[in-house]
């Protein structure tokens, strides 16, 4: 049978036609639809852990006891799965264990566009690429195949354009997975202590020897010749942007990223006249492939930084099939970032924020876009849970010069992924920095996943919800408060009180994500903006909201250039009551009364 | 079916329903027997951000992305994203463009002004243009949220796929008790349109 598949969708399948049982990982995009879709199959336990390193601990565990297991994580995820990673490499595996490594390459939904090819040379774990979706499900198969014959785990690299396409796919039946379920102590392989670990490292090393030999005589590790003049070597989604404009050249396109095939990759540079290698970001290949002696174009011709495209990869290699780019008419078009919702609400807390001038300390989630202008209110962001931590060193190396001053704010599932420790560090070392932590009952970045605080597993059965006060009373915080933060005169006394204070403060920011369905079922009354009151003053611009629009006067027909009560005015606010999800806090800010419920 | 591919790029804002429309284009064109491969990115996109989504579509599909200056038909649900992909476009290229507009953000906080008469300028170049009101017609079957299937209706009839197709594929992307109402806002934009 054949499915439209996305890539993400179809390593899903894959994991599940080759009888995995056990899948983790933390949301990231783009490797988040894994999960989603893993979860559906029956026979199959999924969970969202709080972080990704939990995730391969986990993963580590079941794969001891025997079960295959699917492990999926954006590319900065494994930075945070890299401690066991390392080690695991020299473990091995009972049941197979393949790692989804989702990259980003031009940086879609990221913070950086780290190539992660390197962690498989790094780590000494072979590492698979699939082109499409077809090879993505199938590749996964193969992936538990090297993992339990060659007892290592197994990376699968997608990057965004795999996992968000899709194509079509062929479906097959499910197969139960060939290693039985048992526990077997074996300390000399399991416990990785230096003695231990000592006679585990040739054992890795000669894995990788082998490796390279089946590398060799690998069937997707294949080679096409067409016209000798041209090879190409590459994998991925290049290879499609490659064939797709120069059908006719010779390729070598990898399936097996780690190790490469040096003695197939030697012939078929003796088949070619100029040879190239295409890959984004790194020059993982090529370097390789330098080592073994031979001249390759890369990225003398082709750019390290962003994605790739069918057109960067003609120009390249054949300039003069430039084309002309320039537009006849240059057009100069209003950017459209992402922005927070109408009813956010976090909109409020960063309102006060810009309003007290304060440093914030950002972190990773929806929030990221309160740095963007008219709340212009985040000043870091650089990892999961950093925010805590940077607000504690801002405050440890400014001294009094930073007390209210610093702010850190973190989302309620970033909190829990890697903030937690973060925290005790403040209360453990004398810190007084103030954390906010805005939980809005969800993972709303990633398209609103579970999480240890909102009472829901990944499989949607209830759970023991996590007690955010509790925790951070727990940690050693005495000064926990939340906010109501659609109460912008509550959420600015409690911030000023709290940035003051000389011992560590958290401010819990309590407001489910607009998104949630839970929330839409009862949604406030839109507002509206009273015509002949608005005196164009644009306070209520200056939250950023999408529902509010401000008009010159000369584009508002029917409006006249002084209020009812003889004020002259520039301009009005419109409220655009089918986005306007009624949170008010337009009308906390407006001083003439103009902004009310629709029908009040 | 012919050898060259037929390249369709879908663009607007964040929450027009273009990633489903575009699903079910990609399902119609699978049920008819093409080839197909549909791109788009996820994630920041869904806050109202500018969306696009590349569909291909022929004998054999390499690139899942569209190659520039190669788009046959630029399916656009809003104005201003409309000129944004101009230079995606193939001379001769054809316009189906949905007769609205959202503000970006520079333009709500009176920055940056939202550029004047898009279809004429978009007419001017890309004679084969077809605007439609796309809120309008679907307020006709009395559901707004249509709007994203009315217009996929509209591109219907510039695809050779049987409409049989096209209504398998819209029965598997919705909900059985939202079927009905979308495949008439299908028929509706295939017909008026």
């Amino acid at each position: 049978m054949k499915e439209l598949l996305s890539g993400n969708e179809a390593i899903a399948r894959g994991a599940y036609e080759c009888g995995v049982t056990v899948a983790t990982g933390y949301p990231g995009t783009p490797s988040t639809e894994i999960l989603e879709n893993i979860v559906k199959y029956e026979g199959v336990y999924a969970e969202w852990s709080p972080n990704e390193k939990v995730a391969l601990d986990v993963a580590a565990g079941a794969s001891f006891g025997g079960a295959r297991v699917l492990v999926a994580m954006k590319h900065v995820g494994i930075n945070v799965a890299a401690d066991p990673l390392f080690t695991l490499s020299y473990t091995g595996v009972k049941g197979g264990l393949v790692i989804i490594t989702a990259d980003d390459p031009e940086l879609h939904s990221s913070q950086n566009e780290q190539d992660n090819r390197n962690y498989a040379k790094f780590a000494k774990i072979p590492m698979l690429e699939p082109s499409d979706s077809q090879e993505a499900k199938e590749f996964v198969k193969i992936a538990f195949e090297i993992s339990e014959k060659y007892d290592t785990p197994v990376f699968l690299r997608t990057t965004t354009r795999i996992s968000h396409s899709k194509s079509i796919v062929e479906i097959h039946e499910p197969k139960r997975s060939p290693i039985s379920l048992e526990l077997v102590k074996n300390p000399a392989k399991l416990v990785m202590l230096p003695a231990n670990a000592r006679k585990r490292h040739p054992i890795v090393e000669e894995r990788l020897r082998q490796l390279k030999t089946f590398a060799d005589e690998f069937s997707e590790n294949k080679v096409e010749i067409n016209n000798a003049n041209f090879g190409i070597i590459t994998s991925g989604v290049s290879y499609q942007y490659a064939k797709e404009v120069f059908p006719d050249y010779s390729y070598l396109k990898l399936g097996l990223i780690y190790p490469l095939p040096e003695k197939l990759i030697k012939e078929f540079a003796g088949k070619v006249k100029k040879l190239y290698v295409v890959e984004e970001l790194d020059p993982y290949i090529e370097e390789q492939i330098k080592a073994m002696g031979i001249k390759i174009a890369g990225k003398d011709i082709f750019p390290i930084c962003g994605e790739f495209n069918p057109s960067i990869v003609e120009n390249a290699i054949s300039p003069s099939s430039k084309q002309h780019m320039k537009e006849e008419v240059s057009l100069k078009l209003p950017p459209r970032p992402p922005n927070m919702c109408p009813g956010c609400g976090y909109r409020g807390i960063f309102y006060v924020f810009n309003k007290l001038k304060l440093f914030v300390a950002g972190d990773i989630g929806c929030y990221t876009l309160g740095f963007l202008p008219p709340l212009s209110a985040i000043d870091t962001c650089v990892s999961m849970g950093g925010s805590i931590g940077h607000a504690m060193g801002l405050d440890k190396a400014l001294g009094d010069e930073a007390i209210g001053k610093v702010i850190a704010v973190i989302g309620d599932s970033t909190f829990l992924h890697s903030g937690i420790t973060s925290l005790l560090d403040i209360v453990y070392n004398r810190g007084s920095s103030t954390v906010v932590i805005l939980d809005n009952q969800t993972t709303a970045m990633t398209g609103r996943q579970e999480h240890p605080g909102t009472g829901l597993t990944l499989k949607g059965e209830t759970a023991k919800k996590v007690d955010l006060i509790e925790l951070c009373k727990g940690l050693g915080v005495e000064h926990v408060r939340t906010v109501d933060p659609f109460d912008l005169t509550s959420v600015e006394e409690t911030v000023k009180e709290e940035i003051f204070r000389k011992e560590p403060s958290v401010i819990i920011s309590q407001a489910p994500c607009v998104l949630l369905k839970s929330q839409r079922v009862k949604p406030s009354k839109p507002f509206m903006v009273f015509n002949e009151k608005c005196n164009g003053c644009k306070a209520c611009i200056k939250l950023g909201c999408p529902a509010i629009e401000w008009k010159n006067i000369k584009d508002v027909s029917k409006t006249d250039k002084l209020t009812s009560d003889n004020k002259k005015r520039k301009g009005i606010a419109i409220i655009d009551s089918m986005l306007c999800n009624g949170c008010g806090l337009c009308q906390q800010l407006c001083k003439f009364e103009a902004i009310g419920e629709i029908n009040a | 079916m012919p050898d060259s591919n037929t390249n369709i790029l879908a663009v607007g804002v964040g929450g027009q329903g273009i990633i489903l429309a575009s699903e079910i284009l990609t399902y119609a064109l699978m049920n008819a027997g093409y080839d197909v491969k549909k791109s788009e990115v996820h994630g920041m996109s869904q806050r109202g951000g500018s969306v696009n989504t590349h569909i291909r579509f022929g004998k054999k599909v390499y690139s899942p992305v569209i190659k520039e200056r190669e788009v046959d038909i630029l399916f656009a649900f809003e104005q201003l994203e409309a000129l944004r992909y101009f230079g995606f476009l193939k001379p001769g290229a054809m316009v189906i463009l949905n007769n609205h507009t959202v503000n970006p953000p520079s333009v709500s906080l009176g920055i940056d002004e939202y550029p004047g008469d898009v279809p004429q300028t978009i007419k001017k170049r890309f004679p084969n243009f077809h605007l439609v009101n796309g809120l309008d017609l679907a307020l006709k079957i009395g559901n707004s949220r249509t709007a994203n299937i009315v217009l996929l209706g509209v591109l219907s009839k510039y695809i050779k796929v049987e409409e049989n197709s096209w209504i398998d594929a819209i029965s598997k992307v919705f909900p059985e008790k939202l079927i009905n109402i979308n495949i008439e806002a299908f028929r509706l934009g295939r017909k008026e349109g």
